[in-house]
């Protein structure tokens, strides 16, 4: 990336130091048609996901194939599974929770089904529930996640069900690698073992994402970062894909706590590093569009990206809801002159993008990258308390501006606090996952976290509180520019005492 | 039209069984033929009238061909149609096998 100056007329990508990263510049160079499929899909778009909500109905249970990261009792998997333990959904709870969280937050604009199982092993149910939504509030976006091994077999009911969101979850495409990661899979009414298991899944993942993009159905593809196993591999895997017409490769670490009885968490497979996953991310980049923002959602998520409102939602609560047409179409209308009013705003943000292709900031040849925290409850602003931080957004400040290389989970969930050890050791884990960022910004901060952070090398920041974040980034690096922090690698030295 | 099965040793009712460490994870039961199998707690069940073992329908029963977990569907002797080590070990509750020293430390 070429360091731009001062006064220098920016080129058509416009979203250089100071504004939003990479991402928004690839997104302006999409097709018109592409950014429109994505532009108010809270997964896909990068600009969209702090304005838009999705949800996800566990209405799917079963599953055909078995994953070694996988165990299918308990909550926290890779799939975005919460497990059998939790609430499963007929079809049509599945829909009257859909249209009561649709009508209680009118920024909800996908509906997703993602498991616990397979979307496609339970396709009676799935298309059952797309068929009825449809029907009834068809300003919805419906998607789907699958680990494709019956994906060509149902993607002309897809297409018919509208659907325009397949994510398809790949961790390779090598046999020999399949062959470390499902141990078998349930083909042709006979279980199917080994490295024969991971050929056949292979094939028919390729063969459904190819003939996805021929019905031009947007594609993300999903990988699991097995350190060992498929690290080395997935470069592979993104430039395959995205040669055959994925929209987004997504590459997400693995999980894999003992607690969690899952073969990989049990002989001791250990997930990638933060900076293990963004070395691979940046690999990755370099090929096709990446989704840093990837929140590992679970698939009875409910409401913005990175936070869950699943508890406001639950049966008895929605069972308990009058849904009637005259609801349904009221609600429908807020969402709509919502969506209106969001676009309308992403738009004129754009616009000025392209209008005003003068740096915000003067772009300083000097100064090293500092990787800062941000405690974020949505919007795209500072707002929110240190404590209540379930997730923290890294930011890399630069010479070069802001780019944003993705979420971080404060604590990973669990089955419980009971499970993840004592509340004192979350703040310990927190910084832990925080060790490489110089700055936290939050709205608020308690004494005690600040004193112990600040310890550890990471300066709590609560001044820019309600500000936009990357404006507020830029703000603080150009701070510690001036102030001389960035021209030795005081960090590093610190870090090492 | 279905037909009872009689086990020629004992006489007993052929049919297969769900025993505990079911882990109620749904996927035998849209595959069942016969319709035998039931949601419960604390685990699925196998309705025995209506199971048929699938002999006429298919080469392996299709409950016992995708449950992940080992031993938990059992035929009318009592020998698991998925015995241990059958499925890689991959079952909820096992215990821990020893840790790999290279990893994780």
């Amino acid at each position: 990336m070429t360091i731009p100056h001062l006064g220098t007329p920016v080129s058509a990508s416009g979203c250089s130091a100071g504004s939003c990263g990479s991402k928004s510049a690839q997104m302006d160079a999409l097709s018109a048609d592409t950014l429109k499929k994505v532009q108010d899909h809270p997964c896909y778009s990068e600009e969209a996901h702090h304005h838009f909500a999705r949800m996800h109905v566990a209405v799917a249970p079963a599953c055909n194939i078995q994953c070694n990261y996988c165990n299918r009792k308990y909550d926290c998997s890779n799939e975005s599974r919460p497990g059998v333990v939790s609430e499963v959904l007929t079809p049509k709870q599945a829909v009257k929770k859909t249209l009561a969280v649709a009508a209680a937050i009118p920024q909800m604009s996908v509906l997703g089904i993602a498991g616990p199982g397979d979307a496609l092993a339970n396709p009676e149910r799935t298309f059952s529930v797309f068929r009825e939504l449809q029907q009834r509030a068809p300003d919805i976006k419906l998607c789907l996640s699958t680990n494709g091994l019956m994906l060509p077999e149902y993607v002309a009911q897809i297409a018919a069900a509208n659907v325009d969101h397949v994510t398809i979850t790949i961790n390779c495409i090598d046999p020999d690698v399949g062959a470390q990661i499902y141990p078998w899979i349930f083909w042709n009414h006979r279980r199917v073992m080994g490295r024969e298991a991971a050929e056949i899944l292979i094939a028919q993942q390729q063969k459904g994402l190819e003939m996805l993009v021929a019905r031009g159905i947007l594609v993300k593809v999903n990988s699991v970062m097995i350190p060992g196993i498929n690290d080395a591999h997935l470069q592979e895997v993104s430039r395959v894909v995205r040669a055959k017409g994925a929209f987004l490769h997504n590459v997400m670490p693995l999980i894999s706590e003992a607690e969690h009885g899952t073969h990989f968490g049990l002989t001791g497979q250990r997930g990638p590093t933060p900076e293990e996953l963004q070395t691979l991310q940046d690999a990755c980049a370099g090929d096709m569009n990446m989704m840093r923002h990837c929140r590992q959602c679970r698939a009875d998520a409910v409401g913005m990206l990175g936070e869950d409102r699943g508890a406001d939602f639950t049966m008895d609560k929605v069972e308990a809801m009058e849904i009637d047409a005259q609801f349904e179409q009221a609600a429908m209308q807020r969402r709509l002159a919502l969506r209106e009013a969001i676009n309308a705003e992403l738009e004129a943000k754009r616009n000025a993008r392209h209008a005003a292709p003068v740096l915000q900031f003067h772009a300083p040849k000097r100064g090293r990258p500092v990787h800062m925290a941000v405690a974020s409850s949505g919007g795209g602003l500072i707002n929110q308390h240190f404590g209540h931080a379930k997730e923290f957004l890294i930011y890399e400040a630069s010479s070069a501006g802001v780019r944003f290389l993705g979420p971080r989970k404060a604590a990973q969930y669990c089955g419980g606090e009971s499970d993840c050890g004592e509340a004192e050791n979350t703040l310990a884990r927190t910084i832990a996952v925080l060790a490489d960022c110089e700055v936290v910004l939050c709205s608020r901060i308690g004494f005690e976290p600040w004193g112990k952070l600040e310890s550890a090398g990471i300066m709590p920041n609560g001044e820019h509180a309600m500000e936009p974040i990357e404006e507020a980034v830029t703000a603080v690096w150009s701070e510690m520019l001036k102030a001389g922090k960035l021209d030795v690698a005081a960090f590093e030295d610190q870090k090492r005492a | 039209m279905r037909t009872l099965r009689l086990s020629k040793g004992t006489g007993e009712k052929m049919a297969l069984e769900i025993v505990e460490g079911c882990v109620n994870c749904w996927a035998c039961l849209p595959l069942c033929p016969n319709e035998a199998i039931v949601e419960a707690h604390p685990h699925f069940l196998i309705e025995p009238s209506l199971c048929s073992e699938c002999v006429e329908a298919f080469a392996t029963p299709q409950c016992a061909a995708i449950c992940p977990v080992e031993g938990v569907i059992i035929d009318e002797l009592g020998q698991a149609l998925n015995p241990p080590g059958s499925l890689g070990g991959i079952i909820a509750g096992l215990p821990a096998p020893a840790a790999n020293p290279q990893v994780g430390a």
